[in-house]
């Protein structure tokens, strides 16, 4: 029998596993009538699942943490049984910015350490001669876009609300937003990055991947009471979704993936930026300098379509870290029991690989993260939100 | 103005129609306070700056998630909370999410009051579905005449039919193979191009 689904997703390259698991059949093979629904914010994402508009939706990580917490908006228990992608997001600068930072920075410029350090003096610069702030677009107050670019800045001395400005945009509005001078610079997923460095607005600074190893990045979300109601779908949902990824991640389907994805009612922009994402093969300046490299997107290999509570947990201390949510075991507990490696483990039985190096955040600067201890980890850093 | 008087309400949507509909709805209801935000640029600003009891905003609208950022620790003055926070009330989040309006209110609003806004809300964003709904099968019946028309015309000059001959042929054609009368038009215009 035919099972209706209803998945909401927002037109970004790492929606890809779902997106094929529909286009290829992967989905209808598991038993499953799947309609993607394509949704213009993460709030009606968000929403529409709370409320069962949605099945399923691809999801910010963060989001079905607050969720599942209550943070922010309404309490809705939401499990992740299946990890999107690891990574995929970049950190893009206006040109003013990029070369302020160049003329300040000591080392190698694809160290974040180095940039964090040089985009410190650029702000103390400013405020000398009494510029404004400057001003960082990101996708949403939960989401990995605001705590890259927050750890990534504190590292170096930046304070995150108190030096600069960080803003909620609509990744369609970065690329406007930068050329307006509305904002200095955005961290979003593909393929925006891509298509402002296209357009001559702005030069990729970091791809995330530098800043850490593995970040958990979109996860495809149920809620916990539907799950619990109808394990045979999420078993089937987890199986299609994994067919998808190994289909994207092998190399010879790369160009038919990024075809699918190209089109209109799916992501809708160019086929051959899509396939630089899945490449890691980026466009780093308009002077159409290349970067590669093998971290940039990770959908399904080394393991990354399994959910892995650490990396939950690293999350949960991001919003304790800027004042999101208070420190509290019960509360980590709830963000940890998000990831559900264990409902990946049994659709897939033997062959879900399991991971590697679980809990391998690799963050480039603060100890190694200790999702046992997140009080102490936490205070190895200068910078984070203080109750006023 | 306190929020007891005359709550100001501010709509954001990038369609000037359905925000005039919805204003010109809530002043009739008595709201006189209201204003319409179109222009989706420093949204944030703008908002802090009217410092609104109530804000509305169309579910096709991105920046959506940008309101999402006033429920932050931040600088702002007031501290607006959701519509759905209220979760004893589901029968009216389902009704405002199927009529594609959202609504965001600051504390200290009494909820019989946004409860009422809402609903107002909801009638008017669907009253102007129908319309649109309206307004597009007219322009599709527009396009199907004009289309019909010409069919017409290419079926009277090949087979030497009169007016109403040739409207007879395409409604019967269309009866036999169930499609529209304006398929089978189209079907004919496509073909005579093709053996031009």
């Amino acid at each position: 029998m035919t099972r209706p689904l209803h998945i909401g997703f927002i037109p970004l390259v790492d929606a890809a596993a779902l997106i094929v698991a529909v286009d290829k059949g992967f989905a209808a093979a598991e038993g499953l009538d799947v309609t993607l629904v394509r949704e213009v914010s993460w709030s009606n994402v968000r929403d529409k699942l709370n409320i069962g508009l949605f099945d399923a939706a691809h999801l910010l990580a963060p989001v079905a943490i607050a969720s599942s917490l209550g943070l922010g908006h309404v309490k809705v228990p939401i499990l992740a049984p299946f990890n999107l992608g690891l990574n995929g997001n970049a950190i893009t600068v206006s040109a003013p910015l990029h070369a302020a930072i160049m003329g300040e920075i000591e080392g190698d410029p694809f160290d974040p350490m180095a940039t964090a350090l040089a985009l410190a003096r650029v702000v103390a610069a400013r405020r000398r001669r009494g510029a404004e702030p400057l001003t960082f677009g990101m996708t949403f107050p939960f989401s990995t876009h605001n705590y890259q670019l927050r750890f990534w800045m504190a590292a170096g001395g930046v304070d995150p609300d108190e030096d600069v400005r960080l803003v909620v945009l609509p990744p369609p509005y970065m690329v406007d937003s930068i050329v307006n001078g509305q904002i200095d610079g955005f961290c979003v997923g593909a393929p925006w990055n891509s298509i402002a460095v296209d357009l001559g607005v702005g030069l990729i600074l970091h791809f995330v991947s530098d800043i850490l190893v593995r970040a958990a990045e979109k996860v495809l979300a149920v809620r916990q009471a539907w799950s619990e109601k109808n394990p045979q779908v999420v078993d089937a949902l987890i199986r299609a979704a994994f067919r998808a990824a190994e289909f994207i991640e092998h190399p010879g389907n790369r160009v038919e993936a990024s075809r699918i994805l190209a089109q209109p009612q799916h992501i809708g922009v160019d086929a051959e930026i899509i396939l630089r994402t899945l490449d890691g093969r980026l466009k780093i300046s308009p002077d159409g300098t290349i970067r590669q490299s093998d971290r940039y997107l990770l959908i399904g290999r080394e393991g990354a379509s399994r959910p892995d509570p650490a990396q939950a947990a690293w999350l949960y201390a991001q919003m304790v870290r800027w004042g999101q949510a208070a420190n509290a075991a019960e509360a980590l507990r709830t963000a940890t029991a998000v990831f559900r490696p264990d409902l990946y483990d049994a659709a897939l039985g033997q062959q879900g690989e399991p991971t590697a190096a679980p809990g391998a955040v690799g963050a480039f600067a603060g100890p190694p993260f200790d999702p046992d201890d997140i009080a102490a980890h936490l205070a190895a850093f200068d910078i984070r939100h203080r109750k006023s | 103005m306190g929020a007891e008087s005359s709550p100001k309400i501010v709509i954001v949507d990038e369609s000037p129609i359905r925000a005039a509909i919805l204003q010109e709805g809530l002043r009739e209801a008595g709201y006189a306070d209201v204003v319409h935000i179109s222009e989706m640029q420093s949204l944030l600003s703008r908002i802090y700056a009217l410092d609104p009891d109530v804000i509305v905003i169309d579910l096709e609208n991105p920046s959506r998630d940008v309101l999402e950022q006033m429920f932050q620790v931040s600088r702002a003055v007031r501290r607006p909370i959701a519509m759905f926070v209220d979760q004893s009330d589901s029968a009216s989040i389902q009704a405002s999410v199927d009529a594609g309006v959202s609504a965001y209110i600051v504390d200290g609003l009494k909820k019989e009051r946004l409860k009422s806004i809402l609903d107002l809300c909801i009638s008017r964003f669907n009253a102007f579905s129908k319309l649109q709904d309206e307004l597009d099968r007219a322009k599709s019946a527009l396009e199907d005449r004009k289309v019909i028309d010409r069919a017409k015309g290419i079926l009277m000059k090949l087979k030497g039919l009169t007016e109403d001959e040739a409207y007879v042929l395409l409604r019967s054609t269309a009866m036999r193979e169930k499609k529209k009368i304006g398929e089978i038009a189209q079907s004919i215009l496509t073909a005579s191009e093709l053996l031009k």
